[in-house]
């Protein structure tokens, strides 16, 4: 396995995560964290000395499969439950902005 | 001594049915000492005088019917106080997981771990604070301010069930539900000197629990003593169809713990006990392997040769699995909702403005570990070594059918000794991790005090559904130590 080059996170790397993550973030905030998430993932890059080429990933730890239920209406949450808290509700939907491209 | 200076679930209860006290003033004394300690201990994110009393006296009236009455049926936790960690949601009660993004958010539906307690007749008397989304080890990431340990207000009680402890080690209440994802139950209990389990992944359901990481969360119990855990456990254990991830294996009793430990193969792991270790910590809890040792138990060294990969390997999937549980707050349907002309503004502003920063760090950390090109480097590799941790308990289990460890390499640190280094405050964690890692439960319960006066916990891990053994084992040694019988000095004040 290749070792990952887990050098500082650049400026760059800093703000795609952010707009990955839909993270509005200070310049003060993106320098501090991609500082500390630098030394985080330098330690976390002490995973690569494992080997693991003849291991399966743990998804989870149970065993057993998720059973399913019978494919039969119940009852969910109201409508004016939903919208309890909204922080915007018009003519019984969430209001947002418009999306744009 | 009466029942209320014990303040035990157990003598509680025995004082309930006697009538030697009510419900209501059973409560109206919590809500007393509520007011009087939270000043200090700020264990409380919400509390909830009025719908508590109104509790207490429906309990009581309950009671009056089965004096006149004794073939009728009561539930088994009828009128007994406790205290809710605020990531569970309770309908109609305000749910902040400790975050300003919630700050007004009331869920319309209960957790089925507090519904399965309602059910048993709790009356519950506030939430309890807890870092945001219960990302940390000592409150301090609640957006509503700290707790404070009990046994030293200038000091932490521990995270992210912080304020649960707290009130349970000051007497507030006899017991609290808290949970555990990568040690929060168990540390907070060992920092205030409590006793606190940490469930078996599937065993309590997570459904009305906020997810932080799916694959790692618990609910667990804080209480004074293993026997009164187990009673609050044994509520809420078992198969519910609304959890996708609840198990239907049986739920062995808990009812009788005096089973002893005689020919019990407790398993120490010298991979916990390492350099970074607190002398007085490694000694109280060796100190409670020889006691467990001369009352009959086999103790043996067992390996677990993968325990130093468990803090990467959690740092990895914990902060992945919350970027994708913590998508859900974008202000359109909850939560904080931050001004915008475009949705996009919508989502970045909320988030950025609703989580605090140890929250952010893990969704970045999260994000990255997922985002395309480094997915197998990081997450994919994390989740194979996770595999290797897992196995190392299981191999450990067919040679002993407990492990011995401690709970964290200190006691309780001060407040603010961690807050501009987040690696070192992971490394607090380093003891807990593994068993959300694999999916054990584990018992964290005093086992002695350090030079300051703090208390030290140990913790028994188990096999997958092994709790009643926890139980047994530490309700043993509880009854030939009384650790867990001390109590802060501002709990008597």
């Amino acid at each position: 396995m290749d070792i990952i080059d887990a050098m500082s996170l650049t400026r760059q790397e800093v703000d795609h995560i952010a707009e990955l993550a839909r993270l509005e973030l200070t310049e003060e905030e993106k320098a501090r964290y991609r500082e500390q998430l630098s030394a985080i993932l330098d330690y976390a890059a002490r995973l690569q000395a494992v080997d693991t080429s003849h291991i399966s990933p743990t998804a989870t730890v149970l065993n057993t499969r998720s059973p399913l239920r019978p494919d039969e209406p119940a009852a969910g949450l109201t409508i004016d439950e939903a919208l309890q808290n909204a922080p915007r509700a018009e003519q019984r939907q969430f209001r947002v902005p418009p999306v744009q491209e | 001594m009466s029942a209320l200076e014990e303040f035990t679930v157990t003598g509680l209860m025995a004082a309930l049915r006697s009538g030697e006290v009510s419900s209501r003033a059973l409560t109206e004394e919590v809500l007393a000492r509520i007011d009087r300690l939270e000043p200090q201990l700020h264990a409380f994110i919400t509390q909830m005088p009025e719908r508590a009393l109104n509790a207490a006296d429906a309990a009581d009236r309950r009671w009056q019917e089965w004096r006149k009455d004794p073939s009728v049926e009561l539930p088994p936790l009828l009128g007994l106080p406790v205290a809710v960690k605020d990531v569970l949601s309770l309908a109609g009660v305000r749910c902040t997981c400790g975050s300003k993004i919630l700050e007004n958010f009331v869920p319309p539906y209960t957790a089925t771990s507090v519904q399965r307690l309602l059910d048993a007749g709790v009356v519950v008397v506030g939430k309890t604070n807890t870092d945001e989304f219960a990302m940390g080890s000592s409150t301090e990431n609640s957006a509503y301010g700290p707790s404070a340990n009990p046994w030293d207000t200038q000091r932490v009680p521990g995270g992210s069930s912080g304020g649960s402890a707290a009130a349970v080690a000051a007497r507030v209440v006899p017991a609290a539900l808290g949970t555990d994802t990568g040690g929060s139950v168990r540390q907070p209990a060992a920092y205030c000197g409590v006793t606190g389990i940490k469930t078996t992944y599937g065993r309590v359901s997570r459904y009305g629990l906020v997810a932080y990481g799916s694959s790692l969360d618990s609910v667990g119990v804080l209480a004074s003593s293993a026997e009164d855990a187990a009673l609050l456990f044994a509520q809420m254990a078992g198969y519910d169809p609304r959890d996708a991830t609840s198990v239907q294996a049986p739920v062995e009793p808990v009812d009788r713990l005096d089973g002893g430990v005689r020919g019990l193969r407790i398993g120490v792991p010298d991979e916990y006990f390492v350099a970074g270790i607190h002398p007085e910590v490694e000694q109280a809890v060796k100190a409670a392997v020889a006691a467990f040792e001369d009352l009959g138990a086999e103790v043996q060294p067992v390996r677990l040769p993968h325990t130093e990969y468990a803090l990467p390997v959690y740092y990895l999937i914990a902060p992945a699995e919350a970027s994708a549980n913590l998508a859900r707050y974008d202000g359109v349907r909850f939560g904080l909702r931050a001004p915008a002309d475009t949705v996009s503004d919508l989502f970045c502003r909320s988030r950025g403005s609703g989580f605090g920063a140890e929250v952010k760090r893990r969704i970045m950390l999260g994000t990255y570990a997922l985002s395309a090109g480094y997915y197998d480097a990081y997450y994919a590799q994390a989740q194979k070594v996770r595999t290797l941790i897992k196995q190392d308990f299981e191999r450990a289990y067919t040679q002993v059918d407990v492990i011995a460890a401690p709970v964290a390499p200190s006691t309780a640190f001060r407040l603010g000794e961690h807050t501009d280094d987040p690696l070192a405050m992971y490394l607090e964690d380093v003891f807990t991790l593994p068993a959300n890692l694999a999916g054990v439960p584990g018992l964290a319960f005093p086992c002695g005090f350090d030079s300051q006066g703090l208390p030290v916990g140990m913790q028994l891990m188990g096999p997958h559904f092994g709790e009643a053994q926890l139980f047994r084992a530490a309700h043993a040694y509880q009854q030939v130590t009384s650790w867990h019988l001390r109590r802060p000095a501002l709990a008597s004040a």
